[in-house]
């Protein structure tokens, strides 16, 4: 994974509430054995009509909304499924931060292993973010701040852990591998 | 020592190493299930890395999710219809054949939904660590083991590590005093308990389900619980193990036998929760209180009495979930025309739930213009449901009786809900477009869904069974 410390984007708002991981990329998209390409079926069900052409109402089918790498959700986004497809589709569409009041456990996780990253923020800044639709933010994982165009910087929640690992491209499971005489010990002190 | 709860039983004693500020805790795992979906590029890691599957003893893989429910394509020879769900089967088998995985296949008088075989097997045990590619493994819960859902990614660490990385979640009781009442079931008592914390209340949190009612309750009822933990945000949801727990688990293939047994059982005695342990929070309910629920919305959130009324008015994303439904504001619930039914899932897909079914659809016919699908959830409740003649009474109802599977829970394997139709579906999410584009899903108990089918409208079992 390439080391993330800093992303610049205006942001594409999409105010639902509750946005759950079978609208990220409905079940349908799930019988593919590789990671890539899901982009194109990213909110398929919101994006295209019966006949699969893009609704023009659609946000993500907006001129306003091309080019814009962060996603601030309306509260809670990511619950249900524990597909990881859905990360795997934001990423692959170009988004590389989600922003929401609340983000479900699984769906967090999952992206922080992809290097999306799940930025939680209070009601305010939440609201001024809903406000402000296109709004130029950075998120820096550096200073554990979402920076704001009127100066200010928020900061969010960031497992140190998993901070470190985006910030230096490391990749966890290599982590763990690293572990394995740990394992082993458990093993043995647990074997039965 | 300080009373512990049972989560920080089970929790310490499978930490690797304990989690610090920087790091997250190296967690142990016993048992990791893996199916077809979520599983292909977790190998594919693998494979790159030249790396093994650690411990073949503790990991199983059955397939599901996208497998036909329809005979014929799993048993009558000819190959599985829909391209995309073929491929990824023989994936898993060739996964499974090439890694030495254990794999309950396609054919196998052992497969079904792989949350209702771990416990059927006797693989899902107290006191165990278990996980799976799928946010439902919640429901191995019920046995007092710490089980939950992670995604692809994980998998991978766990099929090469046997442990995953992992920050202590928080705890939550959830008491649930009181008896239901005759005619309301384990799945309206959880409807009502993600109505009261809402779909995100148990974000971060593992769930111990506990209280008279609780204690009340038939092992499938409890697996029923705490398969919908997650739909309340949770990471887990637990119930300690009693009497209740060890008389279902005794004899069970992968169970220990003999002595093994005797030693397990004096461990698992240890497991629930210390009188005074403390919880980071808790919801407290009377179950003696509750009705028959349904869902409205288009999340399990959304839900209400059957005999109540949508609510009145809500915000933005209330009126766009009734606009989805194409119901009115203050409407009232019973009533309402159904088109589909199904029954089945990991939440609903076990022979007591077949039993409910059969006993208001026996003597009766599914009403004219419904169709319902009845999905065992394993090829041995199949059996177990065709031993006592219930798929009779399903066929001669009417109702479609099919091969196990997850079916039109998730409409991957083309059994699915056309858009606009409004169905009654005992599995556990009413996202927009969950059992097809466009359908329209309902979330009820089993005895709801028999009683729609039969008349046609969403109707209140009670009045079927007096
Ligand atoms: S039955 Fe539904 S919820 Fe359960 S594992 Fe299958 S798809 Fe998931």
């Amino acid at each position: 994974m390439e080391p993330i410390t800093r992303i610049t984007s205006r942001t594409v708002v999409m105010a639902s509430s509750n946005i759950d991981t079978d609208q990220i990329i409905p079940a349908r998209f799930l019988t593919t054995t590789t990671r890539e390409g899901l982009g194109a079926a990213l909110f398929a069900d919101w994006r295209y009509d019966a006949s699969g052409h893009p609704k023009p109402d659609f946000i993500l089918n907006t001129p306003e909304a091309q080019g814009c790498r962060v996603l601030v959700a309306g509260p809670n986004i990511g619950c249900g499924s524990s597909r990881e497809h859905a990360p795997w589709s934001l990423l692959d569409y170009g988004f590389q931060a989600v922003i929401s009041t609340e983000i479900a456990d699984i769906f967090r996780n999952n992206s922080l292993k992809n290097g999306l990253l799940p930025v939680i923020v209070d009601e305010a800044t939440h609201a001024w973010l809903l406000a402000h639709p296109g709004a130029e933010v950075a998120v820096d994982l550096e200073r554990r701040v979402l920076d704001l165009p009127d100066g200010r910087s928020v900061s969010f929640p960031l497992e140190p852990f998993a901070r470190y690992c985006l910030m230096n491209g490391v990749d966890e499971l290599g982590f763990l591998l690293s572990k394995l005489p740990d394992i082993e010990r458990y093993e043995r002190s647990h074997a039965k | 020592m300080t009373a512990r709860t049972m989560f920080e039983k089970v929790w310490s004693a499978h930490e690797v190493v304990q989690e610090t500020a920087d790091t997250p805790a190296v967690l142990y795992i016993d048992l990791h299930l893996t199916h077809e979906v979520t599983s292909p590029q977790a190998f594919s890691v693998l494979r790159a890395g030249g790396l093994p599957v650690r411990r073949l003893d503790r990991t199983v893989a059955t397939l599901d999710h996208s497998t036909p429910t329809d005979r014929e394509q799993i048993f009558g020879g000819v190959p599985i219809k829909l391209e995309s769900a073929r491929k990824q089967v023989e994936q898993l088998e060739r996964n499974a054949a090439e890694f030495g995985v254990e794999l309950i296949g396609l054919r196998s008088d052992k497969r079904g939904i792989v949350h209702i075989i771990g416990p059927e097997l006797g693989l899902t045990q107290p006191g165990k660590t278990i996980v799976c590619g799928d946010s439902h493994t919640s429901t191995h819960g019920a046995f007092g083991a710490l089980a939950f859902g992670i995604g692809t990614t994980e998998v991978g660490h766990v099929l090469a590590t046997q442990c995953l990385l992992q920050r202590k979640p928080r705890t939550c009781a959830v008491t649930v005093n009181g008896r239901l009442p005759a005619g309301v079931t384990a799945k309206d008592l959880v409807l009502a308990i993600i109505g009261r914390m809402g779909v995100s209340g148990g974000t971060g949190h593992v769930l111990e389900y506990r209280g008279e009612a609780i204690r009340a309750l038939s092992m499938e009822e409890r697996m029923t619980v705490c398969n919908m933990s997650i739909e309340a945000g949770a990471r887990a949801g637990m119930v300690a193990p009693d009497e209740t727990t060890y008389a279902y688990l005794k004899g069970r293939p992968r169970v220990p036998q003999g002595e093994a047994w005797d030693r397990a059982l004096a461990e698992w005695r240890q497991l629930p929760s210390d009188p005074g342990a403390a919880f980071d929070r808790e919801v407290v309910l009377d179950a003696s209180t509750l009705e028959p629920m349904i869902t409205w919305g288009t999340n399990p959130g959304m839900v209400a009495p059957l005999s109540g009324h949508i609510p009145s008015s809500g915000d933005d994303v209330f009126r766009k979930a009734l606009d989805y439904m194409g119901f009115e504001p203050g409407e009232p619930l019973a009533g309402k025309k159904v088109d589909v039914v199904f029954v089945g899932s990991c939440t609903n897909g076990r022979l007591n739930d077949l039993r409910e079914v059969a006993r208001i659809l026996r003597g009766r016919r599914v009403a004219r213009g419904v169709t319902m699908l009845i999905v065992p959830g394993s090829q041995q409740v199949k059996r177990e449901a065709e031993a006592e003649g219930l798929d009779q009474v399903f066929k001669s109802a009417g109702a479609d009786w099919r091969e196990s599977g997850c079916s039109m829970c998730l409409g991957m394997n083309g059994d699915t809900v056309q858009a606009g139709k409004y169905s009654v579906s005992t599995s556990n999410r009413n996202f927009e477009g969950r059992q097809g584009k466009g359908a329209r899903t309902l979330l009820a108990s089993p005895a709801t869904a028999a009683a729609a089918a039969v008349t046609g409208f969403i109707t209140d079992p009670r009045e079927l069974l007096s």
